[in-house]
């Protein structure tokens, strides 16, 4: 497959958060600052990426050659859960000043679906090490990109007077849901 | 708290999805149909009793620091066994899941439900949590998978009841948002009534 395809396919049609419902939780909880949801964002991309190139190499590498595909999940889980930690390690000894501003999104992260689920979609849809690697950062400037629009909106909201039953979560789904009928547009152009 | 009340506070009072908003990606993403919403919801009570009772089980031998990693395999190991168990029984309703069911592992739920309650209970209580806990999750994914079963397709657990073709949002992504988001309203609304 095209990089190009695999690109705008990530981003737009098949959007991670409003199409593929992944990365719920952070996506209600963070979202209500554009600079938090940046943060998230740019946290997210760093992770996912190395995450998806550490499975790929553990399942074509490990598991395979093993025949030990059955434990997939497992693997997985562990190994991001492994890889954040040693992230968020290596963060607060090489570059201080960059774990200040993704710090507190790291442990976020371990349990956000996205990343496991970027990483078994790269299996199931059998790319290669770089496909996977550009597939897992498109994936996550998407998720950043739909991140920073519904926070943008989300901002404009508190200003507005709700109804009393559809404040906070609610309102916050209802807006969700309009902005995935925006992104089901793109439906159909990539194939 | 006795075991009754232990049991049935998963079903409203701390209804994971609709009061607690723990696992919505699941919750979103599997409720196309009141039966696929049903089956993720089992299939998630499953791993929560399991994973309850064995943490509870073990609570004492963990040490501290370590617990986290170790709830994770323990609900890793039972999510493994209900995805070779589904491959093998319902592989229709497997392939409609697909991803969702290898990503219970990081429903917030499980973790949430190993960590609040397992690890500091015995092991008949944590059972009791957990079967309340998942049946509540069902529940509530089969209500929601019915609501958008009925506006999108007219049908209700696959039987037609009325003529047409109902509106298809409601079955694709938007649908699942705006249906849950009113949900949560109505459900609001009332816990205000009653409070």
């Amino acid at each position: 497959m095209d990089y190009f395809v695999i690109i705008v396919s990530a981003i737009f049609v098949s959007n991670i958060v409003l199409t593929q419902f992944l990365g719920i939780c952070p996506f209600l909880g963070v979202s209500t600052r554009i600079s938090t949801s940046i943060g998230m964002g740019g946290a997210l991309l760093f992770v996912m990426t190395l995450a998806t190139m550490v499975t790929w190499i553990f399942q074509y590498y490990v598991l395979q050659p093993m025949g030990l595909i059955f434990m997939q999940t497992i693997v997985f889980i562990l190994v991001i859960a492994a890889l954040v930690q040693m992230v968020e390690i290596i963060l607060k000894k090489i570059s201080p000043s960059l774990y200040q501003a993704l710090g507190i999104f790291l442990p976020l992260i371990t349990t956000n679906c996205a990343v496991l689920g970027v990483a078994i979609l790269t299996i199931q849809k059998h790319f290669n090490l770089m496909q996977g690697v550009v597939f897992a950062m498109a994936t996550a400037v998407g998720y950043t990109m739909a991140l920073v629009i519904f926070a943008g909106i989300r901002e404009h909201l508190e200003l507005i007077e709700v109804p009393k039953g559809m404040r906070g979560v609610p309102i916050a789904l209802v807006t969700a849901g309009i902005l995935a009928l925006a992104f089901m547009g793109f439906t159909g152009m990539v194939k | 708290m006795n075991q009754i009340q232990n049991f049935t506070k998963g079903f409203i009072k701390e209804n994971p999805v609709f009061v607690l908003l723990l696992g919505m990606c699941p919750t979103l993403g599997t409720t196309t149909s009141a039966f696929n919403g049903l089956g993720m919801g089992l299939a998630t009570a499953f791993v929560l009793v399991g994973s309850n009772v064995v943490v509870s089980m073990v609570k004492n031998l963990i040490p501290d620091k370590v617990r986290i990693p170790a709830f994770i395999v323990i609900i890793a190991s039972f999510v493994t066994i209900v995805e070779l168990v589904m491959q093998a029984y319902v592989p229709a309703l497997y392939a409609q899941l697909g991803l969702f069911i290898p990503l219970i592992v990081v429903n917030c739920i499980v973790l949430g439900r190993a960590e609040a309650f397992a690890s500091k209970n015995t092991v008949w209580s944590s059972a009791i949590d957990g079967l309340g806990m998942g049946l509540g999750f069902a529940f509530a994914l089969t209500i929601l998978g019915g609501v958008r079963e009925i506006l999108g397709s007219g049908a209700l657990f696959g039987i037609h009841f009325i003529k047409g073709d109902g509106m298809l949002a409601f079955i694709l992504a938007p649908g699942a948002f705006i249906a849950l988001g009113y949900i949560i309203a109505i459900i609001n609304k009332l816990n205000k009534k009653t409070a």
